[in-house]
Parts: structure tokens; sequence; C-alpha cells
């Protein structure tokens, strides 16, 4: 080794130092209380841009068949891990209901022969996941706009809340999720229950699952069982609109 | 830029606007590019197309394998070449473990996956990016930075070819010549001010469910969304490329004069060498 070597290797060492004081600072950073409320800034600046330079109705594309992905990704939950959702899987979902209720005048509970018995619009759309794949695949179900028409939300109504039968957790915390009226009255909006001109399979949320074009994938709730009409959502789950969102991710997930 | 009235003395190069929007232009762009790696991570794969699943191979991949002794290594493929990347891609330590991950620990923020923070890094430093940009740009234009500094001469796009050898041999201005942006400078500023960094945020943009309402069908001009996500990844890697260029000619053209400049604004010009003579 050459004298050359040190004065180097103290270069080499102090701008490894540098970085590794770099890296954890912005680990430090993400950990604390205060420096991700600046962060959401970001968020607060992506909901209020986005909603003021696309209309409340603007359209997400629609695609063709020959778009179609060979086979429709499922992520999350594959098969939910609960009693009461098996039993109902056994019997085909006849026994499955989908309760609404909350800020409505007419609470109700729908049968699946009810929900299909109505109005239905076919999608063929883009799944855009937030960890970055996507996926198109093509989706029939009743308008969320149509369901809400039937029990009609009281005036107080802001947002609507899914309650689905897939825990979590070790708590088995279920999945929730909740999208404002403007989304819950788009007419891309639809509570779906057929993928690819099939019965939608479990993997992928049966027997209903909704769609919410504008938005990442993990707003799109599979097994539902109750839908709730709110005026807040701070008391449903740990406060913040859904369980992804009380893992730390933005409850306005159109980017 | 006024001309100065003799070399060899300390003249303003750059404007207030100009350095303040440099660095947070810098320190931005580092952010941005290391929360992204982070997202990435997520999904460490990138197709062509409109969609992940178009039974299209990914142009770009990174994972881990098993080997038949036993050993976990990285992989990543780059069409249909596989290489091992063992270390750096698909698989590299983090705290000593060996662990299966895209990018490694010392180039993501954070450093450990989490990708609901990643994306609060990248949505912030994107609008501060912006926003910055914005200003220097409104900035440039008013007050003539762009037409007087920034945009080449014709005289100077002619004399092209003799730049790019002066830059291979590592031969730079002097004299009046060094108060001014050289023509391969000029043009690689404005590729990054006018084509890479237009392209990082239209490419995010087509990455948004939401403002890919804004026209229906507008995605499908990058190529279809996944297409744009791996725009967005090599353009990112170009601006990166720009840096190390960028920061080597910072190097080897008078590292403090240099910095000085795009601090306090004050540049002394290199006196004329006498042998070299003038570029």
């Amino acid at each position: 080794m050459s004298a050359g070597d040190a004065p180097q290797r103290l270069r080499r060492n102090l701008l490894a130092g540098l970085g590794a004081l770099l890296l954890g600072g912005c680990d430090a950073l993400s950990r604390s209380e205060w420096f991700p409320k600046i962060l959401r800034v970001g968020e607060n600046l992506n909901r209020r841009v986005q909603h003021a330079v696309t209309g409340r109705r603007s359209m997400a594309q629609e695609f063709t068949e020959r778009d179609l992905s060979p086979s429709f990704r499922s992520n999350g939950t594959a098969n939910p891990a609960d009693a009461g959702y098996q039993a109902l899987a056994r019997d085909g979902f006849t026994g499955w209901q989908l309760q609404v209720d909350g800020l409505v005048q007419q609470p109700t509970a729908f049968s699946m022969q009810q929900l299909r018995s109505m109005a239905s619009r076919v999608q063929i759309t883009r799944h855009d996941c937030v960890e970055g794949w996507s996926a198109i695949g093509k989706w029939k179900g009743v308008p969320l706009a149509d369901v809400l028409a039937l029990v009609r939300p009281t005036e107080a109504a802001r947002f609507v809340v899914f309650h689905c039968a897939d825990p979590m957790d070790q708590l088995g915390t279920k999945y929730y999720e909740s999208i404002d009226m403007e989304d819950a009255y788009h007419p891309q909006t639809i509570l779906a229950y057929q993928l690819n001109d099939a019965d939608l399979p479990i993997g992928n949320g049966a027997p209903l699952r909704v769609r919410i074009e504008r938005q990442l994938g993990y707003k799109m709730a599979k097994y539902i069982m109750r839908l709730q009409l709110v005026d807040s959502f701070a008391s449903i789950g740990g406060g913040r609109g859904g369980y992804w969102e009380d893992q730390g991710y933005d409850w306005y997930a159109g980017i | 830029m006024s001309e100065p009235a003799a070399h060899g003395y300390l003249y303003r190069r750059h404007a207030l606007v100009v350095r303040v929007t440099h660095w947070v232009n810098a320190i931005a762009l580092a952010l941005l590019l290391m929360s992204g790696l982070q997202i990435f991570n997520a999904h460490p794969s990138l197709s062509w197309g409109k969609s992940s699943y178009s039974n299209r191979a990914p142009v770009f991949e990174t994972g881990a394998a098993i080997t038949a002794d036993g050993r976990t290594i990285g992989i990543t493929r780059i069409f249909n070449h596989s290489f091992d990347t063992t270390g750096v891609l698909g698989v590299s330590s983090d705290g000593g473990r060996r662990v299966a991950k895209g990018f490694p620990s010392w180039i993501t923020i954070p450093s450990f996956p989490w990708l609901a923070m990643a994306r609060h890094w990248h949505f912030f430093f994107a609008w501060l990016l912006v926003i910055n940009g914005c200003v220097y740009l409104a900035f440039s234009f008013f007050s003539r930075h762009l037409t007087g500094d920034l945009l080449p001469t014709r005289p100077e796009l002619r004399s092209i070819g003799r730049s790019i050898l002066d830059h291979l041999r590592l031969r730079h201005p002097t004299g009046a010549a060094a108060a001014r942006y050289n023509v391969l400078q000029k043009l690689a500023y404005l590729a990054v001010i006018f084509v890479l960094l237009p392209l990082m945020v239209l490419t995010g943009w087509a990455m948004s469910p939401r403002l890919d309402t804004l026209h229906p069908g507008w995605v499908d001009l990058i190529g279809g969304r996944q297409a744009a996500r791996t725009v967005h990844f090599v353009v990112a890697w170009t601006l990166v490329l720009f840096v190390l260029v960028h920061v080597f000619e910072v190097l080897i053209s008078g590292v403090w004069n240099n910095l000085r400049s795009m601090i306090t604004g004050r540049y002394r010009l290199p006196a004329e060498d006498a042998f070299r003579g003038p570029p």
C-alpha cells in the first residue's frame, strides 16, 4: 500500500459516510411525525389540480376485446380466510346480500338476483395498481348511481364506505374503502359481478367488487358485503378512509 | 450575461433566480430518482404497451433466482438477455442480510421497502420540481436568459464538430469565450429543459388514471400506460447520465470557480492560454 492510498481511502469513507448520513436522514424523516405531513401537500395538490383540470364526469379510456389481458391478475386477497365468506362461497353466493345503509332514506338489502336484474353497464377498462402494473379486463355490473337512486342518500351523505369480507391481518380487520359522491355517481363506477364474460372469480372479488376507473386498484374494494353512506369516515377503521389509507397510502388515488 | 471588460476578473455569471432554481432542481431530482426507484421496486418490471399483461414479455425485469447449489442470486433481464446482477439488482444486501429487491437500499428512499412513503416523497418533490421549473422558465423567458444565453447561434451550430473534439480532448474555452456557454453545453441544457424534463412530467401524468381521462386515448400516443412507465424510467436514467457528464465537466473545468459561480454568482474568467490558443 502506498502513502497515497490513505487520503483516497479517507475520501471514499467520507463519501460513503455522507451518503449513509443522508439516507439515514431520509429514513428518520420518513418515520417522524411531522415530515410526512409536509410531504402530503403533494397528495393534496394531486387531488385539487387533477379535479381542476378534469371534469366531474370525465371518462376513463375504454378498450376493445383485442386489448384484454390474457388473464386478469389477482392481487391482495386471493381467497378470504373467513368462515362466513367461505360458507357463502360454497353455496355459490346464493345466500349473499348487499346491505346498503347509513345516511340513506331507504336502507335496503339487495340479493345478487336483484342486482343482476337491474340495468347493467359493460366496460373494458385498465386497472392500474399502485405497485405499477396494470391489466385490462371486461367488467359487467350495475352502476352504483342506480343503487343509490333506490336507497336515496340524505343531504348529509358525503362518502360511500365499502365494507368487505376479506380479513387483512391477525386481528381479523376486514377490508374497507371509501369514495366521495362524485366518484360514486360517476357513470363508470359500477358494482361488478362479471369479469371477462364469466361470473366474477373469487380471486378478483366474488361475488361483487366495485370499479372506480379514475383511481388506483386499492380503491376498488373486492368481496363487498355492505355499503354505508357517511358524512365523515373519522369513525371508520383508523379514520383515514380505507384499510391501505390507514397504512399510510393516499385516500385520493388518482395517480 | 454581459460581456466582461477583461478576463481574469470576477464577474456576475449566474442570476439569483438561476442559482436558486438550479439547486432546488438538483435536490428535487435526486430525491425523485431515489423515491422513484423505491416505487419501481414494488413492481420491478417494465413493459411496452397498454397494460402489463398483453402476451408480450417485459422489456426489463429484475428478480431473484435460486441456483442449483442453493444460492440466491439476482437476475436482470433486458429484452431476451439475462445477467447475474447479484449485489446490485434483484438481490442485494440490506443490513448484512441478502434480500430480494429491485434496486439496492443505498439508492432508494426510504432505504427499505415502503411504497406509501416513497410515493409521498415522490409527489411532493415532483410538485416542487414543476413549480421550480415554471419559475425558471418564466425568468429565462422574460430576462432573455433563454434567447441570449441558451439558444445557440448559427456560427456556433456550424462549429459543433470542433466543440465535440474540444470536449473529447478535455479542452475548455478560456478568455472571453469562457464567459458564454459553449454550443454543446447549450444543446445539452436545452435538451434537459425542453425535452427530458417535460417528458418526465408527461409520462408521469400518463400513469395517472385520473389524468388519462383528459382525453381518452391520449396515453396511447406514448405507446400505452406501461410504455409511459418504461419511458419515465429510461428518461430518468438519461437525466442521471446528463448529471454525470455535467458534474464531470464542472470538476475538470475549475471546480471551485464553477461552484462559486453557482452559489454567489461570481465567476473568474480563466486567462487566455497562449500555448493552447483560443478554442
